[in-house]
């Protein structure tokens, strides 16, 4: 009973520990096919590139707890990146020191947009952000004029994203750290994380408690916007620049490691760390995918499988429940 | 009687949904070429029966045989194959469809395998004219005919199939008396022809007017069965309440007329659901709202907590006016209100989630410490309200679905308890929960009120009302119809004003 | 008689799309230097047509209240797919066609298997599908290339009788011999049903899971159809995910524009082909009013995104708040 009360309380509950088994399996079959894959320095590479993931991970995880979804990630992703590498450009000096907050509240005014068409218009979020997705991709065509910008990123971007300052762990995965420790510290500290699970449980109920249910839609879309938008500005510093549709190879891996991680895609249930565990699954499915020099088209398949298949799996609780 | 043929035999049914039990071994048997009236309060069992006859829900134990051999329905489809068929009181048409679609929806006329709409418009042409709805177009969509005109199709969709055994559930609670008239006539023919009908209604003239036989069901066991004449309204009415002990609630304080005002509403009106409600609630005073069900109880209380929108009309909480936006101005209000709303399942309770996060869900403002939430401060108050209500739960990080029907009900409670509320609007609190419960649950209320709290009792129990309301308001057709004060609270009064019968109001004795 | 009113009324969505249609097509063609004649026509057609078949293959789904986010990806992976093996002889072709259709009616059957059995939501179930056919898409063509039976393709992308594009008349047959006799079955009624009220066509003995099914299988059959069609225009193949989700998202804006309701029940197909000339038309509005292509993107984004907030009407005749989360 004890031990039982434990897990709960950290929130190691079956589908993290199926994910958790996962990484491990994932590992010792990656350590069977490359001595490499094991080494200390090989796995920082791949939490690096996973920290961004991570981070995206983190703000869709909030819009998925409530029960909705973000498609606009993935151009919000690169609105982040363009408008962080722009800023200099415009407004000169001041913009290096701007660059990363600016980029960031780009990101969270779309998705106030977002949270305003999902709560006051009780719009499927699906639809709404997806319709959000193309116009933001249509001012970022107006903005680079269809062509890769030639704005580069600032030192401060490029330091969060691929410098090591401490113990040579990367500073990408202090960034994800932060955040993670945000998402964690509303999630189970604050009112509005109460309100988060409510309203993704049954939002009448939340409603009828007295609860602002349209203000935290509207809060867990710009956090996402946000996070969307961050990861951007980073991945811009990791690549000194932004370019076109670089956001799109993140929308179905971020989907995917909440969902692996034991969030109920449709709301109410989840835990950040099980989120963790997912972005970690997912990144390594990836570096295994590539390492076996795994074409794009069979991972396609493989992450819309293995979507399919966890969903099914957990759908048998979701159906319990209602 | 020689040729009664039984047409729909339960034996020893019982359905049991979680751990409470709806209907209890039952025996029960139609005939064919009878009008069988089903008797009996909210929750005595017979919406149950209707289900299981009728392919919706499947029994827990027992037997089901239709022309005596035996059946398992596993749908509505599967009862309708073998002449059952039901007016179901939720409305089972296609808002979206036109009243033709609608119509033949099940046996659709077909040519060539495509639908024939010129046999399916003959057909609804004929069908509408039978009961008496020649003015409905057949290609009206369902969503825009008026509510009485939409029960006219619903029994015409149940005419078309060709019943056996036809059962109608409420199927008159929306129609006009001329409407009602059409539905008596088309219900003899049924019979001469040999149709087995099923009639639930709470109207006792009606039963009156049509049943052969009536059976009388209470707390999920049928009591009787007879036939007509056999038994007098007045015996009638006390098989269906039952030999409820008042004993079971708490002392009543005597009637207080000039209590301190708390809540006062004034001509409250909404669409066509509430009209023109005016009434005040005192400090310390219990008000039962009463009736039959769906008259408007529900609405008010959605009203007064801020959930409808467009309510004409004042609502003052302790002289003040209420801002009807929403509940948060509501728990806002100088004596805060509180509604335990009628679903829990739906609208009282996150099931997965703990018991101690669905107890503060409503009063996290009062726990906050920063930014956060205090949890030595939130856990105390769970631990303070667990003990106090009572609540019977393994741990209080446990799933609120882990609980029974009681528990769960106490868990609503609580939370509101939590919010320190001055008004508290109950909207059928004791719906399928245990006994011992609702008596806790009655002590709980008298105590409240005792603490100068008011409060505001819908409930479909008529004895409930009784035992536990300082007064009670009828509402029939979104009106108060009636205001029954201290002893004029008895059996008769509420019955026959919930009928909206005229009698001299009787004193209790 | 005043059936016509009935009619009328029940078609009113269809209606606005058909008369905005021909009011933007007019100013189109008033201000093009060429004004309408048999080529002008058939350019405009072979591009909106294709439009056209994934929006009625959008339109199944959403008819029960579902949504297909993997139509844009089945069309694609046809597209591909046809690239491949729609070559040879005619005959061969034909053969291959054939096999490309029976793909898609594989992929939405696959789609709607899982939200009937599988319970889940079928948007997120279409995504991750989406995922996956784009996946088949990228392994049959991992660079846009192939071919094509070019007298099938030449066929279908020109003109009958010098005048009328022929992609048009594929699509009259394709309204002709799967929508309208669709709608008029018991199966396709049930769809409507389904998306109407659920639990009140269980009641009313409809066949919920099969009409749903039905419904997926059909949209992939129509999509593969688009995707095939495509491949006729471009002589080739192109595994592109931009292309997959523009027309996901423009297919859904047509069915909105089309006048069908994304809460199901109400619609129908034909709105949404006229929902997408619609699309189509303000892209060639564009064009001749000489708006700066930069522009373009945004300003369709824009418009999707105004035709999707139309669905919010229903917000404000809900009278209790509480419907508003159901």
């Amino acid at each position: 009973m004890m031990a039982k009360g434990m897990t709960q309380r950290i929130g190691l509950d079956m589908p993290v520990m199926i994910a958790f088994g996962c990484i491990i399996l994932l590992l010792l079959a990656g350590s069977l096919y490359s001595r490499e894959f094991l080494s200390p320095d090989y796995l920082l590479q791949q939490l690096q590139v996973g920290a961004f993931l991570g981070i995206i991970a983190s703000g869709a995880m909030m819009v998925i707890l409530l029960g909705h979804i973000d498609l606009s990630i993935p151009w919000t992703v690169t609105l982040g990146a363009m408008m962080a590498t722009a800023l200099g450009g415009w407004i000169g000096e001041p913009g290096v020191w701007l660059a990363i907050p600016f980029g960031i509240s780009c990101g969270a005014l779309i998705g106030v947009l977002n949270g305003l068409g999902v709560a006051y218009l009780r719009l499927p979020s699906m639809i709404f952000t997806l319709g959000m997705n193309a116009v933001v991709q249509g001012l970022m065509v107006l903005h680079t004029g269809g062509f890769a910008p030639q704005d580069h990123a600032t030192d401060a971007m490029h330091f969060l994203a691929v410098k090591r300052t401490i113990f040579g762990i990367p500073n990408a995965l202090f960034v994800w750290a932060l955040v993670g420790i945000i998402v964690i510290l509303i999630l189970r500290r604050t009112a509005f994380g109460r309100a988060v699970y409510a309203i993704g449980n049954r939002e009448s109920v939340a409603y009828l408690s007295g609860i602002n249910t349209n203000g935290v839609l509207i809060g867990c879309f710009a956090f996402c916007g946000a996070c969307a938008a961050f990861a951007g500005v980073l991945l811009a510093g990791y690549s000194t620049k932004a370019y076109q549709a670089m956001g799109d190879a993140y929308l179905l891996p971020a989907i995917a490691a909440v969902v692996l991680g034991g969030t109920n895609i449709l709301g109410g249930r989840g835990n950040y760390l099980g989120t963790i565990a997912g972005v970690i699954l997912i990144t390594l499915l990836q570096s295994i995918l590539s390492v076996m020099q795994m074409p794009e088209a069979g991972r396609q398949v493989i992450y819309g499988a293995v979507i399919i298949s966890m969903l099914l799996l957990y759908g048998r609780g979701a159906r319990t429940r209602s | 009687m020689a040729d009664r043929k039984p047409l729909l035999e339960l034996k020893g049914v019982s359905k049991r949904y979680g751990g409470i039990a709806a209907l209890t071994d039952v025996d029960f048997t139609a005939y064919a070429g009878e009008i069988h009236a089903v008797l009996g309060e909210n929750g005595a069992g017979k919406s149950t029966l209707i289900k299981i006859a009728s392919g919706v829900t499947d029994a827990s134990d027992g037997e089901v045989l239709v022309n005596g051999t035996p059946h398992r329905f596993r749908s509505p489809t599967d009862a309708m194959k073998a002449g059952v068929v039901c007016v179901f009181q939720e409305l089972s048409l296609l808002p979206d469809m036109t009243v033709a679609d609608n119509l033949s929806m099940a046996g659709t006329p077909t040519r060539g395998g495509f639908i024939d709409h010129k046999a399916q418009r003959a057909r609804a042409i004929e069908l509408l004219k039978r009961v008496g709805c020649e003015d409905v177009h057949p290609l009206e969509l369902v969503k825009n005919l008026p509510l009485s005109r939409r029960q006219m199709v619903e029994i015409a969709k149940a005419l078309a199939k060709k019943p056996k055994l036809l059962i109608l559930d409420e199927a008159t609670s929306a129609l006009t008396a001329k409407d009602v008239e059409r539905i008596y006539v088309i219900i003899r023919e049924l019979r001469a022809e040999g149709v087995g009908i099923l009639y639930v209604s709470h109207r006792m003239h009606e039963i009156e007017a049509l049943a052969d036989v009536a059976t009388v069901f209470r707390n999920g066991r049928k009591i009787e069965t007879f036939r007509k004449g056999e038994r007098s309204v007045r015996d009638i009415i006390q098989m269906m309440i039952g030999r409820e002990v008042t004993h079971h609630y708490p002392p009543k304080p005597p009637y207080q007329d000039n209590r301190e005002p708390a809540l006062a509403v004034s001509n409250l009106n909404w669409g066509r659901e509430l009209s023109d409600i005016s009434f005040a609630a005192g400090k310390g005073e219990i008000v039962g709202l009463g009736g039959l069900d769906g008259q408007g109880q529900r609405e008010l209380l959605l009203a007064l907590f801020g959930v409808l929108k467009g309510v004409e009309g004042a609502v003052t909480v302790d002289g003040e006016r209420l801002s009807l936006t929403g509940p948060r101005p509501a728990m806002d209000a100088k004596l805060p209100l509180a509604l335990i709303p009628e679903d829990r399942k739906v609208e009282g309770l996150m099931l997965p989630m703990s018991v101690r996060d669905n107890l503060t869900l409503a009063s996290l403002q009062q726990m906050r410490s920063g930014l956060g939430i205090d949890s030595a401060k939130e856990a105390a108050a769970v631990t303070a309200m667990v003990d106090r209500l009572q609540i019977k739960a393994p741990d209080v990080a446990a799933p609120v679905a882990t609980l029974s029907g009681g528990n769960q009900q106490k868990v609503v409670l609580a939370k509101w308890l939590m919010t320190e509320p001055g008004i508290i609007l109950l909207n059928d609190p004791t719906r399928g929960i245990d006994v011992g419960t609702k008596q806790e649950i009655y002590r709980l209320l008298r105590n409240l009120a005792a603490e100068g709290r008011t409060i505001i009792f819908y409930s479909t129990d008529y004895a409930e009302l009784i035992g536990c309301c300082d007064k009670v308001l009828i509402l029939y057709g979104g009106r108060i119809t009636r205001e029954l004060k201290g002893e004029e609270c008895t059996e008769h009064n509420l019955v026959a004003s919930a009928l909206n019968v005229e009698t001299v109001p009787e004193k209790a004795a | 008689m005043s059936d016509w009113r009935y009619h009328f009324s029940h078609n009113l969505g269809t209606l606005t799309a058909v008369g905005l249609f021909v009011l933007m097509f007019g100013i189109y063609i008033g201000n093009h230097e060429a004004g309408l004649n048999p080529a002008v026509a058939t350019t405009a057609a072979n591009k909106a047509v294709l439009l056209a078949l994934v929006a009625m293959a959008q339109t199944l789904p959403v008819l029960t209240r579902g949504l297909d986010l993997s139509v844009g990806m089945i069309f694609v992976m046809a597209n591909c797919l046809a690239s491949a093996i729609v070559v040879g002889t005619i005959g061969q072709g034909l053969a291959g066609c054939i096999a490309v259709l029976f793909m898609g009616l594989a992929a939405g059957f696959i789609n709607g298997a899982i939200v009937v059995y599988g319970r889940l939501q079928p948007i997120i179930t279409t995504l991750a599908t989406g995922a996956i056919y784009y996946g088949i898409a990228l392994w049959i063509r991992p660079s846009p290339g192939g071919d094509v039976q070019y007298d099938i393709a030449d066929f279908v992308t020109g003109q009958l009788f010098g005048t009328v594009p022929t992609s048009l008349v594929v699509l009259l047959v394709v309204v002709l011999v799967i929508w309208i006799p669709y709608r008029s079955s018991v199966l396709g009624r049930g769809a409507y049903a389904v998306g109407s009220n659920e639990q009140a066509a269980y009641m009313s003995g409809v066949p919920v899971d099969r009409a749903k099914i039905a419904a997926y299988a059909l949209g992939g059959l129509i999509a593969a159809l688009g995707g095939l069609i495509l491949t006729f225009n471009t002589y080739s193949g192109e595994a592109s995910a931009a292309i997959g989700g523009t027309y996901t998202l423009n297919s859904i804006a047509a069915v909105v524009i089309g006048g069908t309701s994304l809460f199901g029940g109400w619609g129908s197909a034909i709105g949404s082909i006229f929902g997408a000339f619609v699309l189509r038309t303000i892209e060639d509005l564009l064009f001749v009013f000489d708006l700066p292509p930069l522009w373009q993107p945004l300003f369709q984004g824009v418009v999707l995104l105004v035709a999707i907030s139309l669905g919010a009407i229903r917000v404000f005749r809900i009278r209790n708040r509480l419907e508003l989360f159901t």
